[in-house]
């Protein structure tokens, strides 16, 4: 098979494969609960943040991941608290706050010489984005991610399913959605690079909605946003690398196509 | 058990709740009546935390976690993707801060509860796919896995058919009976409460009566809702 020789061949073909396989089930997971909960926009809103901080970083010299990670998650803080308040609407605050991030980082980078090319590549994806030196922290950080969901699955799913319950049965309701949305700001810092800041945000919507067409069971809405999550990778980005089209639109366009095969299985 | 010590509150400068004082004490089953809009449900969603109350004091001298709540059915959403095992589970949520997954006596004690309230034939069901009823008891068993103390309802019997109205009080009874479990229930089922319930709460945004069923079936207002319930319901 030419694709194994070719992955066996190319280190940075595996960094895609291992990074880009843990960053679109992250999402998928995680996904679950923003689209039931109706917060996937916060997934938007922190691309666009994610933007911003690595240009900043691009623009001042500091490494991309290590200097956008801490200012994510403040923003994820910054994301729930306006979204709960009742001064501004939720979603409104949610695109001042992408739009202004956006704005900074295209000031910053101008101000220091310029577009270049991986500014391009953070805002569509590169499938040679994962760098060596940032390889093992974004495996490090997008396996805490997993693994921090896991462990709190069910008490996701009760204040996914009913948050009045849970906050009457004292369960820490807000701590949990600031969990929620740090470890999604995780999954998407690490992930524009490889995916990009616009198209992100759908690796959280897809697999979720096309797996909810196809069964009324939580657990496995999950098992089936995670395949269909792991196949819309395997495909993009085989066809990225076959194809020379970028990596993160063919992702998000196999998704597209899995929706549509969901959507029509289920009316058949 | 918890104590109300004059709660105020109010929705866009109206008055819901006034100077609203009351104990709930152990083995206790209330009843909380009044009409529409006399601000049942605020009161209950105060007691829980789930609506900040203006002024006033809410004591808890029982830990939150051995609470059980079932709230009125439209709190859910519609077409949520999950089984009624899985509903019914999520009632442990609140308890084992460090294990990820739920343990084999939560599932017998889950398992139990669902038998207790009549919903194990669904277990595997999805919630979404039940009658109004089912869905009601399949909700209350999730409230039998957080409480251990005290039980909370809002209007449980309001989309209830004759039949499974009586299932439902009589399983609450045998909580109340048999488990030593405090009930404190909003309804518009007065006749029926007053059958199950020792102690009835009476409001119109504040107290109009609060104690035993027995004295509250010789004031005016118990003739007046009596009354107004037969209307309705002829």
């Amino acid at each position: 098979m030419q694709i194994i020789n070719s992955i066996l061949e190319y280190a940075f073909l595996q960094r895609a494969l291992i990074v880009g396989l843990l960053v679109v089930v992250a999402l998928a997971i995680l996904g679950v609960n923003l689209v039931l909960k109706k917060y996937s926009n916060i997934g938007d809103g922190l691309a666009h943040v994610s933007f911003g901080a690595i240009a900043f970083a691009l623009a001042l010299g500091f490494s991309p991941l290590q200097f956008s990670i801490p200012i994510v998650i403040v923003a994820a803080f910054v994301l729930l608290l306006l979204g709960d308040s009742a001064k501004i609407k939720g979603d409104a605050a949610i695109a001042m706050m992408a739009s202004v991030s956006i704005a900074l980082g295209i000031i910053a980078i101008s101000l220091s010489g310029g577009v270049n090319i991986s500014i391009d590549s953070y805002m569509f994806g590169s499938i040679l984005a994962i760098g060596k030196s940032d390889y093992l922290l974004s495996v490090i950080v997008l396996l805490i991610v997993i693994i921090t969901y896991l462990f709190f699955y069910n008490k996701f799913f009760a204040i996914t399913f009913d948050e009045d319950f849970a906050l009457a049965t004292g369960v820490k309701v807000k701590t949990l959605k600031a969990l929620l949305s740090i470890l999604t700001a995780l999954a998407i810092v690490v992930g524009i690079r490889m995916i990009g800041t616009i198209l992100i945000s759908s690796l959280i919507i897809f697999p979720a909605s096309s797996a909810m067409l196809l069964t009324d069971k939580y657990k496995i809405v999950m098992v089936l946003s995670i395949f269909f999550s792991i196949i819309s990778f395997l495909i993009g980005l085989f066809a990225s690398f076959y194809l020379n089209i970028p990596v993160g639109a063919s992702i998000v366009v196999s998704n597209f196509i899995l929706f549509v095969i969901s959507f029509i299985y289920k009316k058949i | 058990m918890i104590k109300c010590e004059n709660i105020n509150l109010s929705y866009e400068n109206q008055q819901v709740l006034k100077n609203i004082s009351f104990e709930i004490k152990e083995n206790d089953y209330i009843g909380i009546v009044g009409e529409n809009g006399s601000g049942k449900t605020t009161l209950v969603k105060a007691i829980l935390g789930l609506i900040p109350v203006d002024s006033g004091k809410i004591i808890y001298l029982e830990n939150k976690n051995k609470i059980g709540y079932v709230p009125q059915k439209n709190n859910i959403q519609k077409n949520f993707p999950a089984t009624v095992f899985e509903v019914v589970l999520s009632g442990f949520s609140s308890k084992n801060k460090f294990i990820p997954f739920y343990s084999k006596k939560e599932k017998e004690i889950a398992l139990n509860n669902m038998k207790c309230v009549n919903v194990l034939n669904f277990k595997n069901k999805s919630f979404q796919k039940l009658s109004g009823g089912e869905q009601q008891r399949v909700l209350l068993a999730r409230a039998l896995n957080s409480a251990e103390k005290i039980m909370f309802m809002d209007e449980p019997v309001a989309n209830l058919d004759p039949v499974a109205t009586k299932d439902f009080y009589d399983s609450v009874a045998h909580l109340h009976q048999h488990h030593n479990m405090t009930i404190v229930t909003t309804t518009h089922d007065i006749e029926n409460i007053i059958k199950y319930a020792n102690k009835i709460l009476h409001i119109d945004k504040e107290i109009l009566f609060f104690g035993t069923t027995e004295d509250y079936l010789k004031t005016e207002y118990s003739k007046y809702m009596i009354g107004s319930d037969h209307y309705a319901n002829n």
